[in-house]
């Protein structure tokens, strides 16, 4: 029968070290750890606790962007203001977790590595172009975030490699972000399809650059350059809109099952990128 | 009895009856203090847990569990082998009547595995992980047989048979090949046929309803104790601890009374916990072990091995005159029933009509048996699946009548003196009274906002009445508990306080109510049927009158004056002789002499209730559709309900919202997910989408209150009705926004949207 330990060092090299050892888990909220240790899912022998280390729990601005703690509880997310103002599509991304209990406890980093294809967190740390700093038993690297997750329940990280914290970058004027998904309840659901969408605009309302991410409809969240594409030199009228509908929905792959059939995930996708472009563009101060 | 109480008594001479005190049990609810089934322990206890069958239908060639008793801390296995094989015999329970043996083979399988999940042994071990190694010991050779899930596909000539043993009852011949269908119902009343032929104006419809769970947040959950003389105590969390009693004594063939059951707080039960699963099999395991076994079920044990209701497919045709006039009807229910016999669709057929006279009619109902878990009741059996079908029919036919829905509904509505669709004559209904209390409503004249609809739907429940036993002892100081036997799942303890309260004249905040294990006091059919604050409500009743009886003649004792002289008035003997002069006796001074004028102050009324008024419910309900993505909200829900009286007017709107609740839930995103193994894809809350409290708008509830003559604050059951219109309400809201009419549950986005995009594609 099993027997498991239980770790919270203070450094990051410590956590490294200990994470080596085959069995080792790092664990932030264990919002889903701790429900695949009870289910049977999973069964490792150490539990490495993350969140004692200087940086792993916190939000500070560095260089006009922000430096996020990757075991940061989406609570803690939701009551930065200056985040709130810079990245209203992260935070509301984040904030979508689970419940006001959940939210106590819930990181990006846990979502992002738990890895499930519908993570409600990740789409919009997409959109923003966010980056992971990653340390390891060969000290850090920093890497994009689509870059971690490499299949359901599958990440990109070495043994022993865990996330330390993430980067957003400055924000020009006139920039904003949203995400949106569709669950069949209002709270405590998977998303069936989500998207993110990042704008910045032009002095004239023209999008300058825009990135869109799409959550819940292939392995893995995607980043959709054809659906930003879509939306460049435009103010959002509604072809502009209609091939972002379009970029987004042919870039979909996903699977049908009990929480929703390929063909409905894939219309919706387009229906959601399309609201999240509105609401990050009257979030940057355009006026369609 | 001498004390002539109005029956009902006059609304405005109540003190008690009909105000809205903190509920007795609120405290421990909030504070967690209450000792709900999981929390009880004992010392030495064990851990008991189930092993499953992994087939949908397989025959158990063999269970070798050597391997699992020679694991160090494996105190025990059992099988069916440990039972005894039981002859078939009906047991009427309460909701709804079980057959012995079906209960037994459903507790512990015998010869066949019948459903995924249903238990083929059981251990008890010193730890849950020592136990979870036990199970993993346990050789289970199956020879998987074909197995059939949906009820159409169990009723072909040609699909897998459960029982070899099962010959269709209710049929003009008995038939000489065993079938899946247990049982066929009919009721035919007038000529159907012709008076279609005749009618203005037809609609039909074939609708399909999912299995659906009761889900109640408490698992099911218990202790059992056997000690060595054969006696045993059983804590555990249900609807009835006596129905736990003799169900138990009957599954393992021992005396009634050697069983003590102690009923846990109750985390919800809606029906689901009117059977045993776990308390026999902690039983046997204890015999085995000598030790107390405690069990407990996971969420995914309750999805996959305890009773849903029934899924169902349903055939109905409305024939009517241009005025509105409904001259006939036709109505087929065909319900899935689990591996055993016994769905709700009797209680079905005999509901579908129940708000209507209609002159012709015909209703067929089959009990089909499918290789899923055996249903267990759901608030109204039955009833709700009906209303589904006839509700969504009666709104297509005054679409086609361009008639107003309630005004539809006013002119076939039944009322006093109307013989039911089922039998009997109603008696004191507030039928008509209810449905113009939606129509009269703030509600049924707001305007509606952009892709919003609004939908009409009715429902009727029968209520029962039934044996119960209350006891009122007084205390010393003049406070009083009252003891029933049936466990609070809706807020009865408040309502037996307050009716014990408003008879002996006293605050109800002097008045303690206890839920008593089965050896404190005598018997009561468990709570279920709505009929706890009916039935049990009127023994307490009883028992209080016989309180005032004695204290009265204690009364005439002590001023030593006829006893015709003495009448009992807001809490005081009062001495109707003026030539006598004396001052009244208040309930404290005569519980203070009790020793003096005879001893203990105390009564025990044991009855067999009989005038349970049955109700009817109304309800409106408004959603908006997202018509890009099929999402459907419930923006605005009222519901109306002839209550008889509400005893606790929060308790009973408390049910009525909660009734709404779960068939919004039923009607909007709950089904149970079968994949071609036969086993449930979605055995837990995040896949199995009941509603959580965001999804749901205020649900305004309105009280009608028609007494009910034949008790005596005038109470009718009042838990079940409201579960009943509410998934022909959302259907028919859904209808009304988007034009289109959708007959299968659950309205879920990716159902609506194609049913949107076929709209458009004409
Ligand atoms: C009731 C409930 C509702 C939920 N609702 C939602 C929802 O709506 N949307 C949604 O997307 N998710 C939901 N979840 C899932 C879960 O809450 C989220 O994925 C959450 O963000 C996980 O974060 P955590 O900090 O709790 O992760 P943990 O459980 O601590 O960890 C999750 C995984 O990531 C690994 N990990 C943790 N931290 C790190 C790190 N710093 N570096 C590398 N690996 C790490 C762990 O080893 C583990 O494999 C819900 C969960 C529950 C219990």
């Amino acid at each position: 029968m099993s027997q498991l330990a239980y770790l919270a060092p203070s450094s990051p090299e410590e956590a490294a070290k200990a994470l080596a050892a085959s069995g080792a888990r790092p664990l932030s909220g264990g919002t889903d750890l701790l429900v695949q240790l009870r289910s049977g899912r999973t069964s490792p022998s150490l539990i490495v606790d993350l969140k004692r280390i200087a940086g792993a729990v916190g939000i500070r601005e560095e260089a006009g962007g922000f430096v996020i703690g990757a075991s940061t509880s989406g609570a803690v997310l939701g009551e930065h203001a200056g985040l709130l103002r810079a990245w209203p599509g992260v935070v509301e991304g984040a904030n979508l977790i689970g419940s006001t209990q959940v939210q106590g406890r819930a990181s990006l980093a846990g979502n992002l590595c738990n890895a499930s294809p519908a993570a409600d967190g990740v789409p919009a740390l997409v959109a923003a172009r966010a980056t992971c700093v990653i340390v390891g038993p060969n000290g850090r690297r920093e890497a994009p975030v689509e870059s971690i997750p490499a299949g359901p329940g599958k990440t990109s990280l070495a043994p022993g490699e865990f996330i330390l914290e993430f980067r957003l970058p400055a924000r020009p004027p006139r920039a904003s972000d949203a995400y949106l998904r569709l669950t069949p309840r209002t709270e405590m659901d998977i998303a069936v399809a989500g998207a993110g969408v990042n704008l910045v605009l032009h002095e004239d309302g023209t999008v300058a650059e825009a990135h869109v991410a799409l959550g819940a409809v292939a392995p893995t969240v995607l980043h959709v350059e054809a659906a930003g594409a879509a939306l460049v030199g435009t103010r959002l009228e509604d072809e502009a809109l209609a091939a972002l509908a379009a970029a987004a929905q042919a870039a979909c792959k996903p699977i049908s099952d009990k929480r929703g059939t390929a063909e409905y995930r894939t219309r919706i996708a387009g229906v959601l990128a399309r609201r999240a472009a509105v609401i990050a563009y009257q979030r940057a101060g355009g006026q369609r | 009895m001498s004390e002539t109480l109005e029956r009902p008594a006059a609304k405005a001479d109540l003190q008690v009856v009909g105000t809205r005190p903190i509920r007795p049990d609120g405290a421990d609810k909030v504070t967690g203090r209450a000792a709900y089934g999981a929390d009880f322990n004992m010392p030495g206890q064990l851990v008991g847990k189930v092993l499953r069958s992994p087939h949908a239908h397989a025959r158990i060639v063999s269970i070798d569990a050597s391997k699992a008793k020679a694991l160090p801390g494996a105190k025990a296995v059992v099988t069916a082998a440990d039972f005894p094989d039981l002859a078939s015999e009906v047991l009427e329970g309460g909701e709804q009547a079980s057959n012995l043996r079906d209960l037994s083979l459903n507790v512990m399988a015998r010869g066949k595995a019948l459903y995924h999940g249903h238990a083929v042994a059981a251990v008890a071990a010193i730890s849950s992980e020592v136990a979870d190694e036990a199970l993993s010991r346990i050789k289970v050779t199956y020879e998987v047989l074909p197995h059939v899930t949906e009820v159409e596909a169990a009723m072909a000539p040609d699909a897998p048979l459960l029982h070899d043993h099962l010959f269709t009852e209710g049929l003009e011949a008995r038939p000489d090949k065993p079938s899946n269908v247990a049982r066929r119902h009919r009721n035919l009343r007038g000529d159907p046929e012709a008076a279609f032929a005749d009618a203005d104006v037809v609609v039909e419809g074939r609708y399909v309803t999912p299995p659906v769970h009761q889900g109640y947040i408490e698992p099911q959950a218990c202790v059992a104790a056997w000690a060595e003389d054969g006696r045993c105590d059983v804590w555990s969390s249900s609807q009835g601890q006596f129905m736990v009693r003799t169900y138990c004594a009957k599954v393992l063939g021992v005396e009634i009374s050697d069983i003590r059951v102690t009923p846990a707080e109750i985390g919800g039960g809606f029906g689901g916990k009117t059977t045993v699963y776990l308390e026999p099999l902690a039983l046997a395991l204890s015999r085995a072990s000598g030790h107390p076994v405690k069990m407990v079920m996971t969420r995914e044990e309750v999805f996959r091995a305890t009773g849903p209701t029934s899924g169902s497919v349903m055939n109905v045709r409305f024939g009517a005159k241009k005025d509105g006039t409904i001259t006939a009807a036709e109505v087929e229910l065909k319900f899935q029933a689990g591996a055993f016999p016994g769905s709700p669709v009797g209680a079905a057929c005999m509901t579908a009509l129940a708000c209507y006279d209609v002159p012709n009619f015909l209703i067929t109902g089959y009990d089909v048996v499918n290789n899923t878990p055996k249903v267990a009741a759901y608030r109204a059996p039955g009833a709700p699946i009906a209303a589904f079908a006839v509700e969504s029919a009666i709104d297509d036919l005054a679409r086609a009548l361009s008639m107003d829905p309630i005004a539809l509904r006013e002119k076939n509505a039944v009322r006093d003196g109307t013989k039911a669709s089922y039998g009997p004559t109603y008696q004191n209904i507030g039928y008509v009274e209810t449905l113009a209390a939606i129509r009269d409503s703030e509600h049924y004249k707001a305007p509606l906002g952009p892709n919003q609809g609004r939908g009409v739907a009715v429902g009727f429940w029968f209520n029962v009445g039934g044996e119960s036993t209350a006891a009122v002892n007084i205390a010393e100081d003049g406070s009083a508990v009252v003891v029933t036997g049936n466990p609070d799942i809706g807020g009865s303890r408040a309502s037996m306080a307050m009716m014990a309260a408003e008879t002996l004249g006293i605050p109800v905040e002097r008045v303690r109510p206890m839920v008593a294990d089965t050896a404190s006091i005598g018997y009561s059919m468990l709570t279920g049927g709505s009929r706890t604050t009916f039935a049990t409500g009127m023994a307490v009743v009883q028992a209080a009158e016989k309180v005032i009886a004695d204290l009265k003649a204690r009364a005439a004792k002590l001023w030593d004056v006829p006893a015709d002289q003495v009448e009992w008035r807001g809490g005081e003997a009062i001495c109707l002789d003026p030539k006598a002069d004396k001052k009244p006796l208040t309930l404290e001074t005569l519980a203070a002499q009790s020793a003096r004028t005879g001893g203990p102050i105390a009564a025990q009324v044991s009855i067999n209730a009989q005038g349970a008024g049955p109700g009817f419910g109304v309800h409106l309900c408004d959603v908006e559709v997202d018509p890009e993505t099929g999402q459907v909200s419930v923006v605005r829900y009222t519901a109306a309900q002839d209550v008889g009286r509400a005893i606790h007017p929060s308790y009973v709107e408390g049910q009525v919202q909660g009734g709404v609740a779960q068939g919004v839930g039923w009607a909007l995103n709950e089904e149970y997910i079968f994949d071609a193994q036969g086993q449930m894809e979605n055995p837990g809350f995040l896949d199995y989408r009941m509603p959580v409290a965001s999804d749901l708008p205020m649900l305004d509830a309105i009280l009608v209150e028609v007494p009910n003559p034949r008790h005596p604050y005038g109470a009718k059951g009042v838990g079940e009705v409201p579960i009943v219109p509410p998934l022909a309400a959302v259907a028919n809201a859904l209808r009304g926004a988007t034009g289109v009419r959708i007959p299968a549950l659950p309205l879920s986005p990716p159902k609506v949207l194609a049913a949107l995009d076929g709209a458009k594609a004409g």
